[in-house]
């Protein structure tokens, strides 16, 4: 062991070239891995000046900052990224990361079928932002899709969509939709077939648990959308007409061909983030996880329930009565498993002795905001109050809190936990903090009082509002968290680069925690363990450090 | 106070939601402060405590487990039972036989209302009688679309619908206040979805017949400079002024122009000054409406403003 550390030490530096090269055509899922999160945080970049524009646009009644087609253009380009290339990418690279080394695997299934995926991904983001520069042609002019991410039909058609900005667009979800899929298939072929001895389905990590539901998900729900974008490329360019209205089609196929995807869409990003919670919680509240049969059976049911909810989304298209009735149902019964989950990491911290190191405070305001959020959820399951604040700012404010609240304030929290595995190093505990309290006031002075100019009848998606509707002064106070917001992020951008040059060394296991990750140096070799592990229980570094007390006789 | 709060209905289908936003927020609320303040304790006390021995390790309590599942699923029951019932009375009303129709066609970037019992079509202004509960007069709204999805939001008269193509749509409104009622398009439609507002205006009886009856007439237009120029421009593929050559449908029916407070589907005041700019140059009010800039010089500019102005 120390032999060979002394040998790399010693290596001389290798060319930048030969280094770049072996991360182009690496099949290492460690290294696939980190190439998903870094792509993430650059589209994080992106989508995040994107919003930045529309809110300094929407700071008061007929700004004049943007143009209506760029302002459109801008909340396109912001779903479109947030969605499909910060948080997809984001989930998939922590799974790939972390789902090997936590069942004691040396690599993912398919490893090359990874390298696939991710490239396919990446092609994806890159189309969708090579719009800006061909999207009308071959003279380098062109423009950012305008058609709001869901793309309603028949906005997307020819006659309402000129140029190929709409094209470009299609072709780039379809694009990262292959690899969505490949590697969904890839984390559900490694997690069944390529856990560790001891390791039965009952004893996996929570994580590994999440993300086979979040992968199986990925499977149902990128699956219809990818066949939509076909469909909408058929009607554009070979006379087809599944969604062009003048001919006949229907433009009510594509919202449901959309949003049986993109509702469970959602469930696709909460769930990892209810894994990083149901790992990261545990440890720094020094308990086992609450009622972890009870924890396993609400995600399954999130995710079987999760698939037929989708038109909830249509309220206001003109369903019949039978059919709104059935699907306020159907979205509320999720909130039963959803509060099972809060109740147990409840439960998990009390009578624990919690350390707020950052990823611990990041999970404990998930905690407080993934209630709010679950609540507005609530009352937009109501399919009348859904009639008035569906498409309204409120609902902006509800899932904003659920993808921001909720899921980014996890992955930070990820973030901070595995960045000693991943890098050796430890991050800096007061940027740390400075990060966390900073985005917090500003997640809060945003998206706390983005709810009320809804409940006022403030629609989402429009350039400027008149004056004298009561909207000004919350408009004017969600645009001041931004900047709150985007220092916080600026100093966990610091926070990372410094860390990973000067912070010092971590260790295998600076948080003294128990899944199997921890076990191997960080970062991890190449091969992961040098030993394939066996486990006797959930946690099977608790085994080791307490012979006297073993998880195994209890479960 | 907002003109559009969602929390001030003055019409039943608004009135129902209002009744069951107080029902649903109240008992949200009640959760929240439980399981907030039950986080904030465990926060509290279980804080930062140092020292090396680990805690008591409990794994799992099926009575507790089995408590905080039943007790959500009541509340869920006892929320969608509410929620069914409004669902229920919003969507199939009786419909008295007073009631009046319109035909409410969504347009880039303007509303047309037709009213086939009176033969009336007019734009972007919506005036329905003020409905007495003693006698309702509700008015039942056909919606269809032209182009794109759009949807009809006024919130303090009811709940949004869609406009969809080839999706004919249904809601209804029965206002008990006289007055002007704002509200806009609720479904992004294309470039200028922000400036598609909506105004409608809830009148006495007496007015709203008295409205009808001004609507049905054809305005006299004695032959005029602008008149002229109108008719020989391409305003006439878009614009109809009823009794003259203008018969286009792309655009709003211009037959009572005057009657209206607003243009440019309430972007503007109806002045002569902001008519005459949108004639010249409509980008200035609203920037990618369909309506082009007809390069008139400026005596024909004006003249036709002036022909316009007499369209009352």
């Amino acid at each position: 062991m120390s032999a060979s550390t002394i040998a790399i030490s010693e290596a001389p530096v290798r060319p930048l070239t030969l280094r770049l090269h072996e991360w182009v055509t690496t099949v290492d899922h460690k290294r696939l891995g980190v190439l998903y999160i870094v792509y993430a945080l650059i589209f994080l970049a992106l989508g995040g000046v994107e919003a930045t524009i529309m809110r300094v646009q929407l700071i008061r009644p007929h700004n004049a900052l943007v143009s209506p087609q760029v302002f459109n253009r801008m909340f396109t380009m912001h779903g479109t990224t947030m969605i499909f290339f910060v948080a997809m990418p984001m989930v998939f690279g922590f799974a790939n990361y972390l789902v090997p080394l936590m069942i004691g695997a040396r690599d993912m299934a398919f490893p090359r079928l990874n390298a696939f995926s991710f490239w396919m991904s990446a092609l994806g983001g890159l189309l969708l932002y090579f719009s800006v520069f061909g999207g009308d042609g071959l003279y380098g002019a062109g423009s950012a899709p305008d058609v709001g991410w869901f793309a309603y039909a028949p906005l997307t058609a020819k006659t309402f969509s000129v140029g190929h900005s709409t094209d470009f667009w299609t072709l780039s979800l379809l694009s990262s939709g292959i690899g969505s899929i490949g590697t969904a298939i890839n984390i559900i072929a490694t997690i069944l077939c390529m856990r560790c001895p001891g390791m039965t389905l009952g004893k996996m990590p929570l994580l590994v648990w999440l993300n086979l539901v979040m992968a199986g998900l990925v499977v149902l729900a990128v699956s219809p959308l990818s066949a939509a974008q076909l469909m909408l490329v058929v009607d554009r360019y070979l006379g087809g007409h599944f969604f062009d209205t003048q001919a006949g089609g229907s433009a009510v196929i594509w919202m449901h061909f959309f949003w049986i995807f993109g509702h469970p869409e959602v469930y696709v990003l909460v769930l990892p983030a209810f894994a990083f919670a149901s790992e990261i919680i545990p440890v720094f509240s020094r308990k086992a996880i609450f009622g972890y049969p009870v924890m396993v059976l609400a995600t399954i049911a999130i995710g079987f329930i999760g698939m037929s909810v989708w038109a909830h989304h249509m309220f206001t298209v003109g369903m019949s009565a039978g059919a709104n009735t059935f699907f306020v149902l159907s979205t509320m019964a999720i909130a039963v498993p959803t509060g099972i989950k809060i109740f147990n990491w409840l439960a998990t911290m009390w009578g624990g002795k919690i350390r707020f190191a950052t990823p611990m405070l990041f999970c404990v305001a998930f905690l407080f905001q993934f209630l709010i959020a679950g609540l507005t959820g609530v009352t937009l399951a109501v399919a009348p109050l859904d009639w008035q604040l569906g498409n309204s700012y409120y609902v902006v404010a509800h899932f904003h809190y659920v993808i921001v609240g909720g899921i980014l304030f996890c992955i930070f929290a990820a973030f901070y936990y595995w960045f000693p595995k991943a890098s050796g190093k430890m991050y800096d505990e007061a940027l740390g903090k400075w990060h966390f309290w900073l985005f917090t006031i500003g997640f809060h002075l945003t998206f706390d009082f983005m709810h009320v100019p809804g409940i006022l009848g403030m629609p989402r998606r429009i350039y400027t509002y008149e004056p004298g509707r009561g909207w000004d002064v919350w408009n004017l106070i969600v645009t001041i968290g931004v900047a709150f917001q985007a220092a916080g992020i600026l100093v966990f951008a610091a926070n990372l680069v410094w860390s990973y040059f000067r912070g010092k060394l971590a260790g295998n296991d600076p948080w003294d925690a128990w899944t199997l990750e921890w076990s191997t140096s960080s970062p991890p070799p190449e091969y992961n363990f040098a030993k394939i592990p066996s486990v006797r229980s959930r946690r099977p570094l608790w085994d080791l450090k307490h012979p006297e007390d073993p998880d195994w006789r209890y479960e | 106070m907002s003109p559009t709060s969602i929390f001030a209905p003055v019409s039943t289908p608004a009135e129902s939601i209002f009744g069951l936003s107080v029902f649903v927020f109240s008992i949200v609320a009640v959760i929240f402060v439980v399981v907030f303040s039950l986080l904030a304790y465990a926060v509290v006390r279980f804080r930062n405590q140092h020292s090396s021995i680990e805690p008591a390790q409990v794994y799992g309590s099926t009575q507790v487990e089995l408590a905080w599942t039943v007790i959500p699923v009541l509340i869920v029951v006892a929320l969608f039972l509410a929620t069914a019932r409004v669902i229920g009375s919003v969507q199939n009303p009786p419909r008295p036989k007073d009631a009046i129709e319109v035909i409410v066609t969504g347009h880039q970037y303007w509303w047309e209302y037709r009213y086939p019992g009176f033969n009336i079509v007019t734009a972007n202004e919506l005036h329905v009688p003020v409905s007495d509960p003693a006698h309702p007069t509700p008015t039942f709204l056909t919606l269809l679309s032209a182009d794109t999805d759009h949807s009809f939001w006024v919130p303090r008269l009811s709940g949004k619908t869609d406009l969809i193509p080839n999706h004919p749509n249904q809601m209804w409104i029965d206002p008990h206040e006289t007055g002007v009622f704002l509200g806009q398009c609720a479904q992004y439609c294309g470039t200028q979805h922000a400036k598609m507002l909506l105004r409608v205006y809830v009148q006495s009886r007496e007015e709203f017949e008295q409205w009808v009856h001004e609507q049905q007439q054809s305005p006299q237009t004695p032959e005029s400079a602008g008149k002229r120029v109108f008719e020989s421009t391409a305003c006439v593929n878009c614009h109809t002024i009823s009794g003259t050559r203008a018969k286009g449908r792309f655009g709003p029916d211009l037959t009572h122009l005057m009657s209206r407070d607003a243009i440019a589907a309430g972007a503007a005041n109806n002045t002569p000054d902001m008519l005459s700019l949108w004639i010249r140059n409509p980008d200035a009010i609203k920037p990618g409406s369909k309506m082009p800039a007809m390069g008139l010089s400026d005596p024909d500019a004006n003249a036709v403003t002036a022909y316009l102005e007499t369209l009352r």
